[in-house]
């Protein structure tokens, strides 16, 4: 190959992602108290465990139909029409994937013709800009801000739309940040979609995880639904992240072209893993309320302790993650990030690995126990008063 | 449940100011509410769970399953108010099926729970019969799993 590389360049040319380089460096120390973790400290619910092995005795180890196995996909009409307010064909409009991840490839691969615009919101996710460039969409980012809880407004999108826009990707409640978007977000930012005729990829999978007000999807938006692949999945609230599960509802042209994909690409999502779901799904919610009690605990724990080392935090009103900005400390996050492990033993991730204006803040997952919040926040706050000594120097 | 109750009942070491951090109120407010909850009775009491198990010799515990008699007046409050008032008798339910009281009885000695059974126990007037199982080990307790070996074995950091 003549010293060339035989990877592609387009692929080459992606950057890794900014969470992977940290991951490295905390794997490198014993006894870490890790606000790093982006999925939840709980095992998943015995009653779900024992489905799963149960679906095993009983030799289910083959694939399922592509779109999922039938009686999974009703259980998910079921739980979505009664949750968020919109009824999907179980036989048209739903398929079930390898986790949210894989949902929202096929979605983006589905439905972006190369050039065309696809908006998203910065800080975010870390696989959404890279997934739209390599469905060979071109990202059009827009930055949320502090001073909005991180909100997104119709203003900010009417600034970035273009006649190029095609697809608007959100995910509320958010992964950085905690945010969330109040029913008349939603109802303003359907509208937008209307406006001008965009189709949405709405990823809700933190919507259970809502502590002040209930979560507001878009798919309850009389005339969304036809515009509109919502994608959730088991991993958070459920606390299944390793079973591999979940789903897009979509209008059925759209499903079954997601479909096709999937069917090429993977076959079936894990058979074991659909079935454990299905259990979720239809009997579940008291153990997703007890997880989310606790969550609720750590998340006003780690506020009132921020409000105390006078770092300031919007109230992350959803998922399990603070976004605290310490950008007033002098230092950046990410070398704040390096010497609060160094000096202190607790990982937290710099937010600019979800977007460059992430810089300044931090994210906190609270996906860890009491006892750990307590711990790695009484050292936060000597690490605080320690860097603000030294700069005073 | 009160989110204040949740959390003492699964920590009742947690601090005042912890716990006001936790449920957005004042650490006056939360002592407070505690002292109400005191006062009224509904807090009984804190205590550790502590694992026997751990403890060199620290005697035995007995469940007990006794038949008694039912009376015409007031069926088996009478022997069950005469039973529970033993000192031996730590906990104590009056039972559906094949007996009618079930007793946690603790004592010093295997054989100090045995002379309590058969002398004292089962010589009551209204006692029918009695079967006694020693405890061997203690797995779970009050809900809290004994074996604290569970590790976090998730990585470290993730997106």
């Amino acid at each position: 190959m003549n010293g060339k590389s035989r990877v592609a360049a387009h692929v080459r040319a992606l950057p890794f992602s900014g969470i992977r380089k940290f991951f490295d460096i905390v794997a490198q120390r014993k006894d870490v108290i890790s606000f790093g973790v982006g999925e939840p400290d709980f095992d998943a619910p015995r009653a779900v465990r024992d489905v799963a092995k149960t679906s095993l005795e009983r030799g289910e180890t083959h694939y399922t139909s592509n779109r999922g196995d039938p009686e999974l996909r009703r259980a998910i009409s079921r739980y979505v029409a009664r949750q968020f307010g919109a009824t999907y064909d179980p036989d048209t409009e739903i398929l079930v994937t390898v986790g949210v991840s894989e949902a929202i490839d096929v979605a983006l691969r589905a439905v972006v013709n190369p050039g065309d615009e696809v908006i998203y919101h910065e800080p975010c996710f870390v696989s959404y800009r890279p997934t739209i460039v390599m469905a060979g969409g071109v990202p059009v980012c827009v930055e949320t801000r502090r001073e909005d809880q991180f909100r997104l407004t119709r203003a900010m999108l009417e600034k970035a739309v273009t006649p190029k826009t095609r697809v608007l990707m959100l995910n509320f409640p958010c992964n950085p940040t905690g945010a969330v978007l109040l029913q008349k977000d939603v109802e303003d930012i359907a509208d937008f979609c209307v406006k001008h005729d965009l189709l949405l990829l709405t990823d809700e999978i933190y919507a259970e995880l809502t502590y002040d007000s209930k979560h507001f999807s878009f798919i309850a938006v009389p005339g969304m639904k036809e515009r509109t692949i919502f994608l959730h999945g088991m991993s958070k609230a459920w606390a299944m992240t390793g079973f591999r599960i979940g789903y897009a509802c979509s209008p059925a042209e759209i499903s079954e072209n997601l479909m096709k994909l999937h069917q090429y690409a993977i076959m079936s999502a894990p058979t074991t893993g659909q079935m454990a779901a299905a259990e979720a799904l239809d009997h579940g919610d008291e153990a997703v309320a007890e997880m989310r009690a606790e969550y609720n605990r750590r998340r006003n724990y780690l506020i009132a302790a921020f409000a105390e080392m006078g770092i300031p935090c919007h109230t992350p009103a959803g998922a399990f993650y603070a976004f605290p900005y310490i950008g007033d400390l002098g230092i950046s996050a990410e070398e704040f990030a390096l010497r609060f492990l160094e000096e202190k033993g607790v990982a937290v991730v710099p937010g600019d690995a979800f977007g460059a204006c992430g810089a300044g803040f931090l994210r906190c997952a609270y996906a860890t126990s009491m006892d750990n919040v307590r711990e790695g926040m009484k050292r936060m706050a000597e690490f605080v008063a320690e860097i603000r000594a030294e700069k005073k120097q | 449940m009160d989110e204040l109750l949740n959390i003492l009942k699964t920590n009742a070491r947690t601090s005042d100011a912890d716990i006001a951090k936790m449920i957005r109120a004042t650490p006056a407010e939360v002592a407070a509410r505690i002292a109400a909850y005191e006062k009224a009775g509904t807090i009984r009491g804190y205590r550790a769970l502590v694992n026997a198990d751990h403890l060199p010799d620290d005697g035995v515990t007995a469940v007990i399953e006794v038949k008694v008699q039912p009376e015409k007046e007031g069926g088996f409050d009478r022997i069950a108010k005469r039973i529970s008032a033993f000192d031996e008798v730590v906990n104590m339910y009056l039972m559906s099926g094949k007996y009618d009281l079930l007793l946690f009885v603790e004592g010093k000695t295997l054989r100090a729970v045995a002379s309590f059974v058969s002398e004292r126990l089962a010589t009551l007037d209204g006692v029918l019969s009695t079967g006694t199982h020693f405890m061997l080990k203690t797995y779970k307790l009050d809900g809290v799993l004994m074996d604290v070996d569970k590790t976090d074995d998730r990585m470290r950091v993730c997106p």
